[in-house]
């Protein structure tokens, strides 16, 4: 509408770039799942979503939790005593019980090594905000925090949408199993500086999106003396804290610094309850700051994004049955352990290996030696047939912005059992047809028939914007394919 | 350098202010009927908790929504993981239908210009991330919501500046105030992107004219600029005239198919209308495409819980409860704004003429020690700390004028009110009896406010009467 062109000038530049990060490429990719959803009955030979980070195994649990709670709902017979004064509860202080649920799941899944102390709790609308307001707090526009690559694609538009900051990427290697290394750290720090990059601190996830390794005591302590040295801050979003399944055991900053001779001001933890119990649409976001400034004002942002006081309750509730939680916690890492392992074992199998890793809702496959040469483009079209013949939707590794082209995420968390055996047949499969081909001119050839005519920008484009993030790996999305609950109502 | 940002170490929350003191104390010492009945009654807080009686008996008709049920099946797994920040199509839809009930079905609005937010608060915010940047203003009349200066400012780095409304015209936006603000804009070296406006008002309790509205809707289109129109206490019109929402203005004057329809936002909530402030529910509404997708990403940053969006969007649809809350909730807020009237004119204290809202806005300038922002705050400690009373006073509102208080009645019962008048009632007499000779020269004093008031504001009391000497 020609309205529309002379209106756009009268935007702020935020509303009209694409520093959200969510136009991209990969998009067209998607539209192939979208068109084709794999159902086991309606279509089975639709397309698997394996592109979505969600925890879907432990909803029994919850479930039954639920219904033999039902005074944790305020708007039961049992519980709407409550509605009123729940209703009108705006304080960005958040409920104290809800506050200490969280404390209390926080300290188990770190193992119960540090206590984590109920009134240093912070809200925020998701992991999402809690990154956002976190660099509202510590940097001003222009600044910018250096960010171990590969890192989660949403991270583009959380951390440098509207707060007008930079990400500079610390590049780590495969030789290195993808470690933070001091080195890696130094260098990037120091190739900012000379470019008169005003870094104001360094963000990493552990346990890590998209590896799903938990970092080590050692490199942890290496990021505190780094940051300590350079009188930066460190932001630890520890999302996945509870999807650790097997050892080495997840091990908060918090417990890091415990030991160790640090200015504690410098040091944030992002929380969320979105992976680790599966809630991704209750918004649950967690900021815990040891620096008072931050805290404080972190709270007052929280305004912006306050978990819904309903919400909140029922968590409460639920977070302080310790039982609950305890069993919750047990029975997950058990299934996220299984579902891990079935993957990963299917796939050695028939020769494809991944990334050692113990935590996450996903692990990271790694396809080198079925590229046709280690470039991004060999990549992505090694995706496209990935998607369109072999139908499993995965995530290809330079939307993470990882150095190296052939790795791939690959959630498992997201489907039933039977999906799965499915997902690995279909991969067994595409392996071994490859491998029959003896000859590797034919074999490019093959998977040359197999690229659909979809758009594609060359990689110097993708690097334009210095992120690729389409809109299936960040959250929240618009999430293709829809919902059933959106399918339902329109 | 640093170690925070500048946000972090600025004031431009806003929360630092002493107008806090009447919040701090009431916390140390809050009202309640039996445990401490001689505690500081809360009448600065705009919560409307006349209603929540028919949403208890909704709930209590309606167990699945309330149990994560839809058919007597559960869909807990679906609303944990429905993040789609386009929102719950059902709730959406049951939205749009709700504010136009509200507006008499006189407009109608789009689901898919709909954008969900944490809250107004997180709306106002985002519409200014989206229109607005550092540099740039936003003109808003005087008095307004003290939160503005937080959402609309503070970490959007975008600038207020008043347009003065003032008492003379029941504080009714006039065409030269509108122009005048815009001059002091321009001389600030700011940038004027819109105009936003509370209708119905908050402090006032006013629902704006047809003539107001029209008035800015020629400004913003003779200036190419934005239009908010914050909505929030559209639900909350009991009494004549009707509730116009500028959408309504636009589609009288045919404008829907022009450049100034694009340029004109409504933000809303359900925090005010159905008394649910804790469930951040707030929405933003734009006939610009490119705003709507804007701030549909932005809000990502603070969406509604899907648990909240599920059970509001089964009571929304409920369209003969929708029918019979707006109604009794309409009489109910009028029957309390009526006693608060009655008990503020038996202490011979008047109010601005109003028919929304959940508050008054009341005209204490004969109380004034003088005709001052330092009296206003003089009377205003008198009333937190010997009448008990927390109420706002309307420099926190930036009002021009130095005697205006906002006072809530629509959160507390009938009899916590009675109460209240009582005790202004005594306090005034009090005052009578002790200050006579005070009052006497405050009398004298009136006559020449209407003269002088605007331009001798914090003159202290010594000085004026020497002048006037």
């Amino acid at each position: 509408m020609e309205f529309t062109r002379n209106n756009r000038q009268l935007l702020s530049k935020i509303a009209t770039n694409d520093r959200h990060g969510e136009n991209s490429p990969y998009f067209d990719g998607w539209k192939a799942y979208d068109s084709n959803p794999y159902h086991p009955t309606h279509n089975p030979r639709g397309v698997i979503q394996m592109g979505l980070a969600e925890n879907q195994l432990c909803f029994d649990l919850i479930e039954k939790w639920i219904l033999e709670n039902p005074d944790a709902s305020i708007c039961t017979a049992e519980g709407v005593d409550k509605f009123k004064d729940i209703a009108i509860f705006q304080d960005y202080h958040a409920l104290k019980e809800f506050r200490e649920g969280v404390a209390k799941l926080m300290g188990r899944v770190g193992g119960n090594r540090v206590i984590f102390d109920p009134n240093r709790i912070v809200t925020s609308g998701g992991a999402t905000g809690a990154n956002e307001t976190v660099m509202f707090c510590l940097a001003d526009p222009g600044d910018a925090f250096l960010v171990p690559s590969p890192y989660y694609a949403g991270f583009a538009r959380d951390l440098r949408w509207r707060t007008g900051l930079d990400l500079v990427p610390v590049d780590c290697k495969s030789s290195d199993n993808f470690r933070i290394t001091r080195a890696a750290l130094e260098e990037a720090y120091e190739k900012a500086q000379r470019s008169n990059i005003n870094v104001k601190g360094v963000i990493v996830a552990n346990p890590s999106n998209p590896l799903g390794t938990v970092l080590d005591k050692e490199t942890m302590r290496s990021l505190v003396s780094f940051v300590n040295d350079k009188n930066i801050h460190l932001v630890c979003d520890e999302i996945y804290a509870a999807t650790t399944f097997s050892s080495p055991r997840f091990v908060s900053i918090a417990e890091i610094i415990q030991d160790m001779d640090c200015n504690r001001d410098l040091i944030h933890i992002v929380y969320s309850l979105s992976k680790d119990m599966g809630f991704p649409g209750f918004r649950v976001g967690i900021v815990y700051s040891f620096n008072d400034d931050v805290m404080n004002c972190a709270r007052k942002m929280s305004s912006f994004g306050l978990v819904s006081s309903q919400t909140q309750f029922l968590l409460a509730a639920m977070l302080n049955d310790e039982e609950f939680v305890g069993n919750f916690l047990r029975e997950s890492s058990k299934r996220l352990a299984k579902r891990h392992h079935a993957f990963t074992k299917g796939l050695e199998r028939v020769g494809i290996s991944s990334l050692k890793s113990n935590a996450g809702l996903f692990f990271w496959m790694d396809m080198r030696p079925l590229l046709k040469e280690q470039t991004v483009k060999a990549e992505l079209e090694l995706w496209r047939v990935i998607i369109n013949k072999v139908k499993l939707n995965v995530s290809p590794g330079s939307s993470f912005q990882c150095s190296e082209p052939g790795w791939f995420r690959v959630c498992f968390a997201n489907m039933d059992d039977q999906t799965v055996q499915v997902a690995l047949e279909r991969i067994r499969e595409f392996v071994l047809q490859g491998k029959e081909e003896d000859d590797v001119s034919e074999k490019s050839k093959h998977w040359r028939k197999q690229n659909l005519r979809l758009s594609f920008s060359s990689s110097s484009r993708l690097y334009d914007e210095g992120l690729m993030s389409p809109a299936h790996m960040i959250s929240p999305h618009s999430p293709i394919p829809r919902s059933p609950l959106v399918r339902a109502r329109t | 350098m640093g170690l925070l940002s500048r946000k972090a170490t600025c004031n431009s929350h806003g929360q630092d202010s002493s107008y806090f003191l009447g919040w701090q104390e009431y916390e140390k010492n809050p009202y309640d009927e039996v445990e401490n009945p001689q505690g500081i009654i809360q009448m600065g807080l705009a919560e409307n908790q006349l209603s929540f009686d028919l949403l208890e008996s909704w709930l209590a008709k309606n167990p699945d929504a309330a149990s994560f049920r839809r058919d007597g099946q559960s869909i807990f797994k679906e609303l944990a993981l429905f993040q789609d920040y386009h929102g719950l199509p059902a709730f959406k839809n049951a939205l749009v239908d709700f504010m136009s009930e509200i507006r008499g079905n006189k407009v109608k609005f789009d689901p898919s210009h709909v954008v969900l937010t944490a809250g107004a608060t997180s709306a106002n915010e985002t519409l200014m991330f989206c229109l607005a940047e550092q540099g740039d203003a936003f003109l808003l009349p005087t008095p307004y919501y003290p939160g503005f200066d937080r959402d609309l400012k503070w970490r959007t780095g975008v600038e207020i500046v008043p347009i003065q409304c003032t008492s003379s015209n029941r504080f009714q936006i006039t065409a030269a105030a509108l122009e005048e603000a815009y001059q002091e804009a321009q001389r600030k070296n700011l940038r004027v992107k819109g105009v936003l406006v509370t209708n119905p008002s908050n402090p006032l309790g006013t629902t704006m004219t047809r003539d107001e509205l029209d008035l800015l809707v020629n400004f913003i289109t003779d200036k190419e600029i934005h239009l908010i129109s914050d909505e929030i206490y559209s639900g909350t019109v009991f009494s004549p005239p009707a509730f116009v929402s500028v959408m309504e203005v636009l589609k009288d004057r045919n404008l829907g198919k022009t450049q100034v329809w694009e340029r004109v936002h409504i933000v809303y909530s359900l925090s005010k209308d159905l008394g649910l402030p804790g469930f951040r529910v707030g929405a933003i509404y734009s006939n610009d495409p490119i705003v709507v997708a804007a701030a549909t990403k932005m809000s990502s940053f603070g969406l509604v819980s899907s648990q909240t969006q599920y059970l509001l969007s089964a009571v929304l649809s409920d369209k003969k409860f929708t029918k019979e809350y707006i109604a009794k909730s309409r009489k109910r807020l009028q029957k309390q704004q009526s006693k608060l009237v009655a008990g503020l004119g038996k202490a011979g204290i008047g109010c601005l003429e109003s028919n929304a809202g959940l508050f008054c806005w009341v005209d204490m300038r004969h109380l004034l020690s003088s005709d001052t922002f330092e009296a206003e705050m003089e009377l205003w400690k008198r009333i937190v700390y010997d009448v008990k009373l927390n109420i706002s006073p309307g420099s926190s509102c930036h009002c021009s004028e130095p005697g205006w208080f906002r006072v809530c009645f629509a959160n507390m019962s009938e009899d916590t009110l009675k109460l209240a008048m009582q005790r202004l009632k005594s306090f005034i007499g009090s005052m009578a009896v002790n200050d006579r000779s005070h009052q006497e020269l405050k009398n004298s004093r009136r006559k020449f406010r209407t003269k002088w008031v605007f331009r001798l504001s914090f003159q202290s009391f010594h000085d004026r009467e020497q002048d006037e000497r």
